[in-house]
């Protein structure tokens, strides 16, 4: 029997707001333990929650970027479980009438492959502390620096049939949260973590199999292995008479292997009720108008400006949209006119996308602190297109940029590498080369016209890569005709 | 000097015919030497209080003038106090100190109050006498062996022996109106969201209001002149402009069209209690006021629905006293369930638990829309109910309670007995709406209340209508015997 997957994806985004979700402690990383938890979120009797209006105005960016509906009177609710890590003994959230309701992203999944996610809904939440269970023996510490975190869970339908699938969606909302400014993305610290309720179904049947819930995945990596371990317990279990229990599952990343966490039975009535404390969360049409002109060009409205005006391939434009700031490089590089006129687009997109990204990853860095900018790899790139430079050249000369500050012009002209275009010049080289290896001139002249990449080798050599190598080909193919 | 209101004293600070300090050192000596009896109060700070007087006085010498400044006064202990400990009457909180105050005490201290101390009450403001407070019982100061009422029993039974000339309460479901019926007081639940809710231990959050209780009106005009006004910190805080609630306290009350609901005088009430009511509206209409009779005719389902919505917010308020940040710990637990289960097993009373599991229950799957849901539903009802009375009346009166105090202990195994008390209050709290209770009576030897309700944010309104009538009674003014 054929399986098909059935994933749906609970996506966890941390907001990147200064203050907590309902008080004004910091939500920096890293403090140390229980600095950053203030009367409100260590829920002391008496202290009550105060919407903070950053985490309003992101979720409402949010929903502007996946086209979904805002709910204008959205609720905040309570959903009670004691658990050390939660100082209320209830997590405030949204149940019955969240912030942002149903949207769609298109996602690329492979090469040419795009998909619509539907996504349910998306709503606001406060984070819990964290307990800390190996710090000191045979007991539980509990650090609240995180209690009140804003977060923004975003649940899609069970649109995906791949794991696939699934990290492409979760790739795809992971940039986007980082385009709009909502969320660092940063993975190792939790900022963005993904949980994933899997299940299998007979190929072609319309009901839905029994789903697990795996929890808490931090990386995209640990989410594909999760989905394709559980996908296959499921299917082990189904073909050998047994059937899928309903349960939270965690992953082990160690054994690569999901676990039972907790059944149906054993899961808490989390008694979701309004919150009194906190009256219905209203937001204004001229609050939306106002978020709505502080958004940056959206993601597939620029990618396909990118394909469309500037002639890029739909993986080009996908490397670039990978990050706001690589699109913002990218716009910059090719707003530049170093000789009067632009730089081509697609060059600027190899480039940005191959040498500089290699040199960034290579160097740990991110682009904001990339040594060469926009206006200076423009010039390189000009010079390339004008032919004072190859394209071999030209990454001996980004070498130098990076590590010098000088411009390209300057290093080309210092270290002498202009392109040599001189005819005579070449020609003079080939003749050298010529001479000094009858045997494959007689092999190439009996029919062996590989060699050809040998004698454009030995004179590029010769040349110290400078030779232009349009030029060198034609004028070598002609030489060796000649006999 | 103790049998003064507040207004007076506060105009004799301010002619300069007292002291703060000696206000206070009055007050102190009283306390010291009745509340032993009566067991009013949880914490006194004479060495706190004795500052405060001194420090009004220099400020009032060096020509401050605020009609609050350097009159005593005590807090519920539901209002968290820095530098002290707020029980809430509970064993949970028995030495819980709080590293900041509430809205409504730093509001009060801002006028210049001198706090005495803090006021005994129910446990978690659960109780209509005061006798679920792990303190133990407040006698109430009319008849020993009567309750005071409840939960704020210990600012009623203390303003009553005249231990202070007011004290802050706080009303979820008639905690203020009801002790001040049952003690000879005048108290005030103000519209929901007109005094903050911050630093106030909460018990339902959308009932729970704080408010004065005082001798008279005018007493309790210019305490919640201080008290009122939107908070940042409290979300659910109004921002309506607060009025000059003592301005208008002296102009007739000439045409103010009170409505009488039929509901209120059906079975259940005390027949005595009904002529002194009777008796008071008949009063009101010599001031000049019409009596119009109207209906409320959901009335019969405020204490079911009271009684679903209150214990279903506490039992999610109440689930941070769970022995790990603060509060009681039980010795020893040997896991996390065991900590849990000991510790709030341990440290909250019976009543408490009786209402964390109604309250659960209640939001439990499978039972939400059958009990909160429906009991939301049928607050929209009650709140329709007045809606309509209001498009012909100003304010509405009747009965505060169905009976007056009742002897200590006679409702303590019958529950549904002690929650009928509530039967004519509860309704303001699940609207909103303002209400008060002023004395109008006594009934053997024990006062009795008239309730007043009014519009949302009009409380002047009512304020002035009782001021009327107490220019021209004299109940608020009877005290007790045995406190001189």
């Amino acid at each position: 029997m054929s399986w098909e997957t059935v994933i749906g994806l609970e996506i966890h985004a941390q907001l990147a707001t200064r203050s907590k979700i309902f008080s004004g402690a910091s939500t920096a990383f890293g403090a140390e333990p229980n600095t950053q938890a203030c009367a409100v979120d260590l829920g002391l009797p008496g202290v009550l929650p105060v919407v903070n209006a950053d985490v309003v105005r992101m979720a409402v960016r949010f929903a502007l970027a996946t086209d979904a509906a805002i709910t204008q009177r959205s609720q905040f609710a309570r959903k009670n479980y004691f658990y050390p890590d939660l100082p209320k003994g209830y997590q405030i959230s949204q149940m019955a009438l969240p912030i942002v309701g149903e949207g769609a992203v298109t996602v690329t999944v492979s090469e040419g492959e795009e998909k619509t996610i539907n996504i349910t809904r998306a709503h606001l939440e406060e984070d819990a502390g964290k307990s800390v269970h190996d710090l000191f023996n045979g007991q539980t510490a509990i650090d609240l620096n995180r209690a009140g975190t804003p977060l923004l869970e975003i649940v899609s339908e069970p649109d995906m049939r791949s794991a696939a699938e699934a990290v492409a969606y979760a790739r795809h909302i992971h940039a986007l949260v980082r385009y709009i400014d909502i969320c660092d993305g940063n993975m190792q610290e939790g900022s963005f973590r993904c949980d994933a309720n899997v299940s299998v179904r007979p190929s072609g049947q319309s009901e839905f199999g029994t789903r697990a819930e795996i929890k808490n995945l931090n990386s995209f990596r640990f989410l594909e292995r999760a989905i394709l371990f559980e996908v296959e317990r499921q299917i082990d279990l189904l073909e050998s008479g047994h059937s899928v229990v309903q349960e939270t599952r965690l992953y082990d990343a160690d054994n690569d292997e999901t676990r039972s966490m907790r059944s149906k039975e054993e899961a808490n009535d989390y008694r979701y009720f309004p919150d009194p404390d906190l009256p219905p969360l209203v937001v204004e049409s001229s609050f939306i108008d106002e978020v709505r002109s502080t958004m940056p060009e959206l993601p597939k409205i620029r990618r396909a400006r990118f394909i469309e005006e500037h002639k890029l391939t739909p993986s080009d434009a996908d490397a670039l949209m990978s990050d706001r700031v690589n699109a913002e490089y990218f716009e910059s590089v090719i707003a530049q006119k170093p000789d009067n006129k632009s730089v081509s687009p697609k060059l600027a997109a190899n480039w940005i996308n191959g040498e500089l990204s290699g040199r960034l990853n290579k160097e740990n860095l991110s682009l904001q602190d990339s040594a060469v900018k926009p206006e200076r790899l423009a010039q390189l790139l000009a010079r390339i297109e004008d032919g004072t430079i190859s394209g071999k050249i030209a990454k001996q000369v980004f070498d130098e940029m990076w590590s010098s500050q000088a411009n390209a012009d300057d290093i080309i002209e210092s270290k002498g590498l202009k392109q040599i275009t001189d005819t005579s010049a070449i020609e003079a080289m080939i003749d050298d080369v010529i001479a000094a290896n009858p045997s494959q001139v007689a092999e190439y002249q009996g029919g062996k016209e590989k060699l050809l990449s040998f004698f454009v080798g030995a004179v590029m050599k010769a040349s110290k890569g400078k030779a232009n190598p349009g030029q060198l080909n034609q004028l070598l193919r002609d030489r060796l005709k000649k006999g | 000097m103790y049998e003064k209101t507040l207004a007076e004293q506060s105009r004799m600070l301010a002619n300069g015919d007292c002291s703060s300090a000696e206000l206070t050192t009055h007050y102190l000596d009283r306390i010291a030497r009745l509340d032993k009896e009566l067991n009013t109060m949880v914490s006194v700070n004479a060495d706190v209080a004795m500052e405060a007087a001194k420090r009004a006085d220099e400020q009032r010498s060096s020509g401050t003038q605020k009609p609050l400044l350097g009159v005593p006064m005590v807090h519920k202990d539901i209002f968290c106090v820095a530098g002290g400990r707020t029980t809430c009457g509970s064993r949970m909180l028995e030495h819980f100190q709080a590293p900041y105050s509430a809205t409504v005490v730093n509001k009060l201290n801002d006028a210049g109050m001198v706090t005495l101390g803090k006021a005994n009450m129910d446990e978690f403001a659960m109780g209509s006498s005061n006798e679920n407070s792990y303190f133990g019982p407040v006698k109430n100061p009319w008849q020993h062996d009567c309750v005071p009422g409840g939960s704020s029993g210990g600012s009623a039974a203390l303003v009553a022996a005249r231990l202070a000339p007011m004290a802050t309460g706080t009303d979820t479901g008639g905690s203020i109106r009801q002790p001040a019926a049952f003690c000879g007081l005048t108290g005030i639940k103000p519209t929901y969201g007109r005094v903050s809710r911050y630093g106030m231990i909460a018990f339902a959050s959308s009932l729970d209001q704080a408010g004065p209780l005082a001798i008279s009106a005018e007493d309790c005009a210019m305490v919640l002149q201080a008290m009122a006004g939107f908070d940042e910190r409290d979300s659910t805080s109004s921002q309506q402009a607060v009025p000059d609630f003592s301005a208008s306290l002296n102009q007739p009350i000439e045409g103010l069209k009170i409505g009488v609901p039929e509901e209120y005088f059906s079975a259940g009430l005390d027949d005595a209690v009904a002529t002194h009511v009777r008796a008071a509206l008949a009063e009101f209409e010599k001031l000049g006021a019409k009596l119009v009779s109207i209906s409320l005719p959901n009335q019969g389902l405020c204490i079911p629905a009271y009684y679903v919505v209150a214990p279903a917010e506490a039992s999610s308020n109440l689930s941070r006293f769970d022995g790990v940040r603060f509060g009681y710990r039980c010795d020893n637990p040997v896991d996390l369930e065991d900590l849990y289960t000991r510790s709030r097993g341990e440290g909250f009373g019976a009543e408490v638990k009786r209402r964390i599991m109604i309250g659960t229950y209640a939001l439990s799957a499978g039972y939400y829309d059958a009990y909160y849901l429906k009991a939301q539903q049928v607050r929209r009802l009650i709140s329709n109910d007045f809606e309509n009375a209001f498009k012909e009346v100003d304010v509405i009166a009747g009965p505060t309670t169905p009976t007056p105090a009742f002897q200590t202990g006679a409702k303590t195994d019958d529950p549904v007995a002690m929650y009928l008390n509530d039967l004519f209050t509860v309704s303001a709290n699940l609207s909103g709406l303002p209400a008060m209770s002023l004395p109008c009576g006594e009934v053997n030897g024990l006062p009795v209340g008239l309730q007043m309700t009014g519009q949302y944010f009009d409380e002047a309104r009512l304020l002035h209508a009782a001021h009327r009538y107490q220019q021209v009674t004299d109940w608020h003014q009877r005290m007790p015997s045995g406190i001189e």
